[in-house]
């Protein structure tokens, strides 16, 4: 044990904002009337739809096909009929297919009788197999498909299993409800996880300022397996997948390299969850946790929310927005995506809707860059924010890619802590956006 | 204090070092010279020296050598006047020739008068950067967000941006070099021949009320267009109207007479002409 907790380096320590909901139980939102399904919910491609207007689907119906390996079907989360398959605002501003469907208002919104899938000596390719089936992918916000972080490469041998429930961004407290509510749940897809991946060793890493989650996580803890507890030092970005590896096996991901490359394979408590349920009852992933918060929101709430709930009607259910609220923000406030429009759906990566007043997105004057240093002390994969913002100005990308810009993961420490407001992540994004561009071309 | 002979000393020394690699580098410039055509630093020297890359050559000289090779017409330099291709023509005893011109021109015409906003972004002023987050808060996430990232890479002045945030290129001044092309993040910029008069200014793919919605100068995919103009010419793909221009010889103005929202437009050379610089300072 260190001195000083355990942790990583770098980093910041923004205010966590999260006793608006972290002791407010999840409920569940009743169904809207009109849910918009996008067919790109998940990294890697769009799945491919199999429903047209006017077509009846029943909840957990399958209305859309993985397309490829890295690609996962997408599910009916509520009863109804198929209004339209058309371009809907989309969580990332563009506007996508969605398949829009009308909610049968009086229907009892059960699933048809599935066969559950016995756990139990289980092949890997069977899990697999299973959780693509369900449309599983990371609940973490980046949406990776669950089923290829279980397809390791033979001749990568993996270690540990690590469940992600740090949640450092501040406000969201998804995952943070789901240790405190459902912990038997965790364990049971800890186990399933294991036996698919065929570690020994699973570690749950979870902030301390999360103490009832830690507390429920230990007191439910399996006997016959090896999964431990590992409180961490409140700080963020202590939930970025390298970050947290590095803490608890002490091994750093080297630049270009993914977690399995260490031997470790990241999932975040919100996954497994989901995981558990898929082998629980054999319904897909059509529901997700979400916490609605932020001081422009009337009733702070942690909701099981139906897939393809639009914005609006999720605000109305948390007793709308207040006269000053100024920006809606899914994911947290340092690396969520702001929206620009209310019928926008929360999608299967959507962890949290925050609501943000004027007081707080208040638009700041850009000063020069003084030299400082402060970014160099906050980035947390130790870059040179500095250079890299000056390198960026000029356009100058091939040099910012030999300073490892592409190890950059926009976690925004840098223009959290630079005392002169340059906006140095969004500037990175849009680097990273070019030199993608161009090494396409 | 120095001795006056060690400042001899060291004059001679490097003075000697200096000649014996002044001679070994003349030697060697005789001995490996490498013939080279005089016309082509010629030719370069009348050209405009841009290189703006508008030929599809890497940069004057290139495009000089390939004259000098019969492999370009000094017609293909857009950004040079009548004057200039007659002397490098002369120069080099040889027609100027006929190349297509070309211009660039916008696929939106939704400015700030007649698409609306749904959100206010605040942050880098650029479409690059404005795109980047969550579209730019422009209700047609297809449109011109107006930052004027292609007026910025223009690099002959031809782009201004209009009152309502519409770049308006002065055909004039256009070599169809491309950069603004490569600018724009929403792609909204192509080059097309200067005589293509058909062109329907939107890209937005939603149609009917959900398009109006969004843009009063959008093409709402009505199809009047396609039955009007010559058959085959305009087409109607994914909720837009788009011209064949394998078929451009049957362009004609009656395409676009019914059109309910002026999405395809007939242009006379120049684009937006009552938003050019000249026009709008006048009026106000």
């Amino acid at each position: 044990m260190k001195l000083f907790g355990v942790t990583f380096r770098h980093g910041v320590h923004p205010p966590d904002s999260k006793g608006l909901t972290d002791a407010v139980p999840i409920r569940r939102m009743p169904f809207p009337d009109r849910i918009a399904l996008p067919l790109r919910q998940h990294a890697g491609k769009p799945a491919r739809c199999l429903v047209e207007k006017g077509d009846r689907v029943e909840r957990g119906d399958k209305i859309a096909e993985a397309d490829g390996f890295v690609s996962v079907p997408i599910h009916a989360s509520a009863a109804g009929t198929v209004a339209a398959v058309e371009w809907w605002p989309h969580p990332d501003g563009s506007m996508a297919e969605t398949v829009v469907i009308d909610v049968e208002r009086y229907s009892p919104q059960i699933p048809r009788p599935r066969i559950v899938p016995r756990w139990e000596g289980l092949s890997p390719e069977a899990v697999r197999a299973a959780v693509q089936e369900a449309g599983v992918v990371g609940l973490g916000g980046a949406a990776f498909p669950t089923h290829v972080k279980l397809s390791p490469p033979e001749d990568l041998p993996i270690e540990w299993l690590l469940v992600n429930g740090a949640e450092c961004e501040p406000y969201l407290t998804t995952d943070h409800r789901t240790m405190v509510e459902y912990p038997e749940r965790v364990h049971f897809g800890i186990r399933i996880m294991m036996q698919c991946l065929g570690v020994e060793r699973a570690v749950i890493g979870v902030e301390k300022n999360k103490p009832d989650a830690i507390a429920e996580l230990e007191r439910t803890l399996p006997g016959d397996l090896d999964v431990s507890v590992m409180p961490l030092t409140v700080k963020y970005p202590q939930g970025a997948e390298k970050m947290l590896i590095e803490v608890v096996t002490g091994r750093e991901v080297p630049s270009g390299k993914l977690p399995m490359h260490v031997g470790a394979v990241v999932q975040n408590v919100g996954s497994i969850a989901t995981i558990a349920e898929v082998f629980e009852t054999g319904l897909p992933l059509i529901e997700r946790v979400v916490t609605v918060t932020g001081p422009g929101v009337g009733k702070p709430s942690n909701l099981i929310v139906p897939v393809g709930t639009q914005l609006q009607d999720v605000l109305d259910f948390c007793g709308g927005v207040t006269d000053d609220a100024a920006e809606i923000v899914f994911g947290g406030p340092m690396m969520g995506t702001s929206q620009p429009d209310m019928r926008t759906p929360l999608i299967k990566g959507t962890t949290g809707v925050v609501v943000l007043t004027e007081a707080e997105v208040k638009p700041k004057q850009t000063y020069p860059c003084i030299k400082c240093g402060h970014c160099l002390d906050a980035c947390p994969v130790f870059l040179n924010p500095s250079e890299l913002g000056i390198l960026a100005q000029a356009g100058r990308y091939d040099e910012m890619e030999e300073r490892h810009l592409m190890d950059c993961m926009l976690c925004g420490c840098c223009s959290y802590v630079c005392p002169s407001n340059i906006p140095l992540s969004q500037m990175f994004a849009l680097s990273k956006n070019a030199l993608r561009k161009r090494q396409a071309a | 204090m120095i001795a006056p002979a060690e400042v001899v000393g060291s004059v001679v020394i490097l003075g000697g070092v200096a000649t014996v690699f002044g001679a070994a580098i003349s030697i060697v410039n005789a001995r490996f010279r490498v013939w080279e055509d005089p016309r082509i630093d010629g030719v370069r020297d009348l050209l405009p020296g841009a290189d703006c890359g508008a030929c599809g050559r890497a940069g004057c000289r290139a495009f000089a050598e390939e004259v000098i090779g019969g492999l370009a017409i000094p017609a293909e330099c857009t950004v040079m006047g009548e004057v200039e291709r007659e002397d490098v023509a002369d120069y080099l005893g040889i027609e100027v020739g006929d190349a297509d011109r070309r211009v660039a021109r916008l696929l939106c015409a939704g400015g700030r008068d007649v698409a609306p906003y749904k959100a206010t972004y605040h942050g880098i002023e650029s479409c690059a950067a404005a795109a980047a987050v969550t579209g730019g808060g422009k209700a047609c996430p297809w449109g011109c967000l107006g930052y004027a990232d292609c007026a910025v890479s223009c690099d002959f002045d031809a782009i201004a941006m209009s009152p309502f945030g519409l770049p308006v290129v002065d055909v004039d001044l256009c070599t169809a070099c491309s950069d603004c092309v490569e600018a724009c993040p929403l792609d909204l910029f192509v080059l097309m021949p200067a005589d293509h008069h058909l062109v329907v200014q939107c890209k937005n793919l939603l149609t009917g009320d959900a398009a109006e919605a969004v843009c009063s100068v959008v093409c709402n995919a009505c199809g009047r267009c396609v039955a009007d103009g010559a058959e085959g010419l305009i087409e109607m793909m994914d909720g837009l109207a788009v011209v064949n221009y394998e078929r451009i010889e049957a362009e004609n103005p009656r395409a676009i007479e019914r059109c309910p929202t002026g999405a395809i437009v007939w242009i006379e050379n120049q684009q937006f002409p009552e938003l050019l610089v000249e026009a709008w300072s006048e009026a106000s």
